[in-house]
């Protein structure tokens, strides 16, 4: 069965990252994909979840989403660590603030704080649930891959991963991304939330005016597109007619075609 | 160019089939790949006519490979970089394409990206032909394990859809994959960019009667999983969550069951498994081979990650020297008297070349010779050679179990190089139960015990002295040892710490562990009595039961037990190693006199109070009593 395949996979991944890794963290942005890879996490782990949670809050988020948020943390035993740039918020140089374009506003509010939460609790192993169909930078991607003291990401000389031996070696001052979820395709966790009853935010889901987001983010950039899918199956029915992209309603990814890949090779998530 | 209609809707969670596609640089790849999209109606919305205008604005031609290029970096250089990975469906399967750049400086990518295949599609360009990464792909794919090749014998329009070309430029790389003994599944000719023989057979190959590409990876099977192999289960890690104890990790091979006896390698321990556990999963007493699992056993043995459970009946080699296939991809040469990291299963051990039978270039097959140096090997060389791990390494020669038949090196912090454990003659360690013969007899020679004994002076002896740890054991052992080969006596020390680095080096400090290290020792001390030794030995060894073992294997009068008695506060008092203060602290877990037992000698042939007496008069008693036997 292939979704076991994927699980098998990713749990071997989320493993090897906890034995190899003494300041490993796992990055929540309340998603479908990395509440799937929480879910995965406590299937590796028997139910338990040994290493805290980062939610990067660019305060743009959803209100549903936070109330989804603490409700999960408290039902599942969560540690949860909130990252905010707060200087950012208060300067206004945001792009709903007017200062910023939205790739600028990205960089600021999200891969900024991030940075300053992994340098703040020391993070040598940040897990992230990004897929590689998701769009072609994130297909270039290794299981465990190295970020530099800048977080900068050197896609043009990343190491050979072969027969499940990852990269859990580093030199201090530098971290590893781990990405558990990808080979897995947007499909794929659809099929795999309906099989294990995975919890996801009713915002997936179409409201009475036809729209469901297919993709969660802040609101000034994330837009629902048009859709009668009201439930977890019905969405898997769609996902496999559907030919538009996932991040087609994400509007930071439209802006310019190489400025994603650059936010990328930052250190964005 | 309009887009076909989607191909039909594959049942949920159809088979998946992971291809990749190879070729020198420029022979057509990233086209194929493009065309194998379209073809199949599995482009997302747009994502062609994007392409087009993006061409357009560039005042370029629509390129097919730009569909997989999209890094800016690619679109400079047009080449690929890296391995992405992209889907498409025929109406059989699922397919995930690995494209894989063809450019020299990307080996590792191509390693990569074919390592995680099953299936292969290799190209050669029609017009250039077989060119050096033709060759080199072809045997980094047999070194990886693939064994299901099609080769594409493409841009056909470029010389004309010439059959004897195509002929030509078959007959020489089948020749090539001969010698490194792959056998491709079939040679079709394509036409990448125009899509002959890729979905459909197309107008101008009238000659070829032979199937499309859609044709030949629908009939390549998926990687099945090897359950009929021997089990394999390396542990990943040991959690304590809750109350249980739960050993974590993936079935490489076989299948594993509750009530299974299993043995630990290297560490041979052994314990049966208890349960299977799973996370919200249907409760099974069983797990497949691929599966990530753990388990429960029934007795809490001593297991850490790196250790690979296995039938008992059926275990893995457990040594620290094996024969190998490497293939180097490190920035600087793997280089013998340099020391690495390998990597195997979930092991790791420090490790270095003990010899270097041959550095091959893996374009050629030619044996590179280095004038005036020592042999080492360089970047996307391969290399036949003798490794040496530091300790004792679970391993299976890659034919017979593919997951712990192949390794990684590490040289620093880069994993450097790859490599597959090919056959020899290992020795093999069964579980005793089942190796023990009874057509196994003592053969005696022709010269006897007496006869050794006039020659030498003296009979051959056993001289065990037993005690607490600082008692003195090593340190009379050693005058003793000097005073009888002084007075000309054939004499020898069997100490703890030496038969641990190697007679013993599988043994743990277990009570079981600890009576099979005695028992070994005891029996190396009555070979070298019956070789006519004077053998003084000076372990801890202390169950009397497996000190009795050995007096009753030795004849009446040849087993001289010494036991050092001296109270435990005397040897905590001279331990200068700190080791009585970190066994309290519960930093060493069952150490004699403080968390394990010693059971002194009942009638010991002599006993000495080494707290009250002197090194010299403690050797000199031991002495004068060897003499007395002697008369």
């Amino acid at each position: 069965m292939l979704l076991d395949e994927l699980e098998n996979q990713s749990i071997y991944i989320l493993r090897e990252a906890f034995n190899k890794f003494e300041r490993l963290a796992m990055l929540w942005s309340i998603g479908k994909d990395s509440t799937v890879l929480l879910w995965l996490a406590r299937k590796a782990f028997f139910g338990h979840v040994p290493f805290p949670l980062v939610h990067v809050d660019t305060s743009f988020k959803i209100p549903s989403m936070i109330e989804y948020r603490d409700r999960l943390c408290r039902e599942w035993k969560l540690q949860l660590i909130v990252g905010r740039n707060e200087t950012a918020l208060q300067a206004g140089r945001t792009y709903p603030g007017g200062k910023a374009t939205r790739v600028e506003c990205c960089g600021t509010l999200k891969k900024d704080a991030l940075q300053a939460v992994i340098q703040e609790h020391h993070f040598t192993g940040v897990i992230v649930g990004v897929r590689r169909d998701e769009e072609p930078t994130r297909a270039k991607e290794r299981y465990f891959s190295p970020r530099d003291r800048n977080m900068e990401w050197n896609v043009e000389d990343q190491p050979p991963e072969l027969w499940d031996q990852f990269k859990t070696e580093f030199e201090p001052g530098t971290h590893i991304r781990i990405h558990p979820l990808l080979h897995w395709t947007e499909l794929n966790i659809w099929e795999y939330i309906e099989r294990e009853k995975v919890p996801v935010i009713p915002l997936y889901f179409a409201n009475e005016k036809g729209e469901r987001y297919r993709s969660i983010g802040c609101y000034p950039c994330t837009f629902p597109v048009k859709s009668p899918a009201r439930t977890v199956r019905e969405i898997v029915e769609e996902l496999r007619r559907t030919r538009t992209p996932e991040r087609a309603g994400r509007a930071q990814d439209q802006e310019n075609e190489a400025a994603f890949e650059k936010l990328r090779r930052d250190g964005y998530m | 160019m309009s887009a076909p209609n989607p191909s039909p809707t594959p049942p949920a969670a159809a088979e998946q089939l992971k291809i990749v596609i190879l070729g020198h640089v420029d022979h057509g790849k990233s086209t194929l790949v493009g065309r194998l999209l379209h073809d199949t109606g599995s482009l997302p919305e747009g994502k062609l006519e994007q392409l087009q205008q993006a061409a357009q604005r560039r005042g370029m031609p629509f390129e097919w490979a730009n569909l997989m290029d999209a890094l800016q970096a690619e679109r400079d250089q047009n080449i690929s970089i890296d391995t992405s990975q992209i889907w498409f469906r025929t109406p059989k399967r699922r397919y995930v394409i690995i494209d894989a750049p063809g450019h020299q400086e990307f080996i590792k990518n191509m390693v990569t990206g074919a390592a995680q295949a099953e299936a292969a599609l290799l190209l050669i360009d029609a017009q250039e032909g077989v060119q050096e990464n033709s060759r080199r792909h072809g045997y980094l794919l047999e070194l990886l394990g693939i064994r299901q090749v099609a080769v594409l014998v493409n841009k056909m329009d470029l010389v004309g859809y010439s059959q004897e070309r195509f002929y030509a430029v078959e007959a020489e790389y089948r020749a090539w994959l001969k010698r490194i003994g792959l056998e491709p599944s079939v040679v079709i000719p394509i036409a990448a960019r125009k899509g002959d023989n890729v979905a459909e057979p197309g107008p101008n190959l009238p000659w070829w009667k032979g199937p499309t590409v859609l044709a030949t990876l629908d009939k390549f099977e998926a990687a099945r999983t090897p359950g009929d192999q021997p089990l394999r289960f390396p542990i990943q890690d040991v959690y304590r969550f809750d109350h249980r104890r739960i050993l974590a990790g993936r079935v490489e091979s076989g299948r594993i069951k509750v009530g299974d006896r299993l043995v630990f390698s290297p560490s041979n321990k052994t314990s049966t498994v208890k349960t299977i556990e799973r996370w919200n999963a249907p409760a099974r007493d069983s797990a497949e081979t691929g599966e990530s699992i753990g388990i429960t056993l029934t007795d809490q043995v001593f297991v850490e990650r790196g250790v690979v459970a296995s039938l008992e009946q059926t275990p893995p080699y457990a040594l620290t020297c094996f024969k190998a296939r490497v293939f180097w991809l490190g920035k600087r040469p793997f280089t013998p008297g340099r020391k690495y990291r390998l990597k195997l299963a979930t092991q790791e051990a420090e490790c270095q070349i003990e010899r270097l039978e041959r550095v091959i270039d893996s374009a050629t097959l030619q044996t590179v010779e280095r004038l005036g140096a020592e042999p080492f090997v360089i970047r996307h060389e391969a290399a036949e050679l003798t490794l040496r791990t530091k300790r004792p390494v679970a391993f299976d020669a890659v034919n017979e179990v593919a997951a712990t038949g192949r390794f990684v090196i590490v040289d620093g912090y880069d994993v450097a190089g790859g490599g597959v454990i090919v056959p020899d003659s290992y020795p093999r360690r069964t579980a005793d139960s089942l190796h023990k013969s009874h057509n196994i007899f003592w053969t005696s020679g022709r010269v006897s015990a007496e006869q050794r004994a006039l020659r030498q002076g003296h009979a051959g002896r056993v001289v065990w002295l037993t005690g607490l740890s600082c008692s003195g054991k090593t340190t009379i052992a050693a005058e003793l040892e000097r005073q009888l080969f002084e007075r000309g006596k054939h004499s020898y020390v069997l100490d703890g710490d030496n038969v641990r680095h190697g007679l013993c080096a599988d043994l743990g400090f277990s009570p079981k562990d600890r009576g099979e290290n005695i028992r070994r020792i005891g029996e190396v001390a009555k070979l070298f009595a019956d070789a006519g030794v004077i053998c003084v030995t000076a372990f801890i060894s202390p169950y009397r039961a497996d000190r009795d073992a050995i007096r009753r294997s030795l004849r009446t009068g040849q087993f001289v037990e010494v036991y050092l008695n001296i109270p435990i506060e005397a040897c905590e008092q001279r331990d200068s190693k700190g080791l009585y203060a970190k066994a309290r602290a519960g930093e060493i877990r069952d150490f004699t006199g403080v968390s394990a037992p010693y059971e002194p000698p009942v009638n010991p042939e002599i006993e000495l109070p080494t707290g009250q007496l002197s090194v010299e008069e403690c050797v000199s008693r031991i002495i004068d009593f060897l003499a007395a036997l002697e008369k």
